[in-house]
């Protein structure tokens, strides 16, 4: 069936094409762009539009997630570290990068053929009973009885992280090599 | 099947986490920055993300599963890109550099 665009369904779709536009775009400059903050920008671009699809996937609660970690948390420390860092731009490539740069793209097109073409010609048939209906409250549920062991692991490893991440950053304060 | 009812079938999501997942293998080939190749690492997990999410609403008994599952990796993705961002910047410090052909010390 096709819904007429000017209806609630209609524009739900458009809506959708667009946040597949965003996630596609935003993919495609954080791995092509020239300076490193344009492909950060570009990487924010594309993880708004996959919490779009967790959106249409029926978990706000994880759209929300992805929003503040990736886009709020994870970009922002990579902006940091750019600052910090100060990347120089890539120069377009010439001769025997360019070659390389041909078979990167035959790798990666290659990889999404072969993935995209499995999942799409697979006839998948879903569970003929479902227990919950996927809510907030019984994602709370979940995470406090089935799985509270790895809630509390990866709290564990979150701290490890913090801590070694701290520890590396702190070497190498006072001694700056020589680069030959 | 329509455009506009694109959002309702599985293969939809599926493709297009194929997709996120070729162009995180494709940028980690090409780049030559360190932090270039952790941008694509973020592609891949979200690729990964994707394809649990979208089993876990058309497929899964268990709707929850999948929505712990993702969120399990971006707790996982956080960490790892506190611990690489570190050590991009302890390699910044000894080598005034962040371009992965000027780190080859180690190259044989």
């Amino acid at each position: 069936m096709n819904p007429p665009l000017m209806t609630a369904e209609g524009l739900y779709g458009l809506v959708f094409l667009a946040t597949l536009a965003l996630v596609v775009s935003g993919a495609l400059i954080a791995t092509n762009a020239g300076r490193m903050i344009h492909a950060v920008s570009g990487l924010a671009v594309c993880m708004t539009g996959v919490a779009g699809l967790y959106y249409f996937l029926q978990s706000p609660f994880v759209a929300v997630m992805q929003m503040l970690i990736y886009v709020g948390a994870v970009c922002v420390v990579i902006v940091f570290a750019i600052m910090m860092a100060d990347p120089r731009p890539e120069l377009k490539p010439t001769g025997g990068s360019l070659v390389g740069g041909f078979l990167a793209i035959l790798l990666g097109g290659l990889v999404t053929w072969g993935l995209a073409h499995l999942g799409a010609t697979t006839g998948w048939t879903g569970a003929e009973t479902v227990l919950n209906n996927g809510s907030m409250d019984a994602i709370g549920v979940s995470l406090l009885t089935t799985y509270s062991f790895v809630f509390e692991l990866i709290s564990v490893v979150l701290l490890v992280a913090i801590i070694g991440a701290l520890v590396l950053a702190r070497d190498g304060r006072t001694s700056i090599r020589k680069n030959p | 099947m329509s455009m506009l009812t694109l959002h309702s079938s599985i293969e939809t999501y599926l493709v297009m986490a194929a997709f996120l997942f070729g162009v995180g293998v494709y940028g980690m080939v090409q780049r030559r920055t360190l932090i270039g190749m952790l941008i694509s690492a973020e592609l891949i997990l979200c690729a990964a993300s994707v394809n649990f999410m979208a089993f876990n609403r058309f497929l899964a008994k268990d709707p929850t599963v999948g929505q712990i599952f993702t969120l399990f990796i971006m707790g996982i993705a956080a960490a790892e890109a506190a611990i690489a961002l570190s050590i991009i910047i302890a390699v910044y410090r000894n080598y005034r550099s962040i371009d992965t052909e000027e780190v080859v010390d180690l190259k044989g």
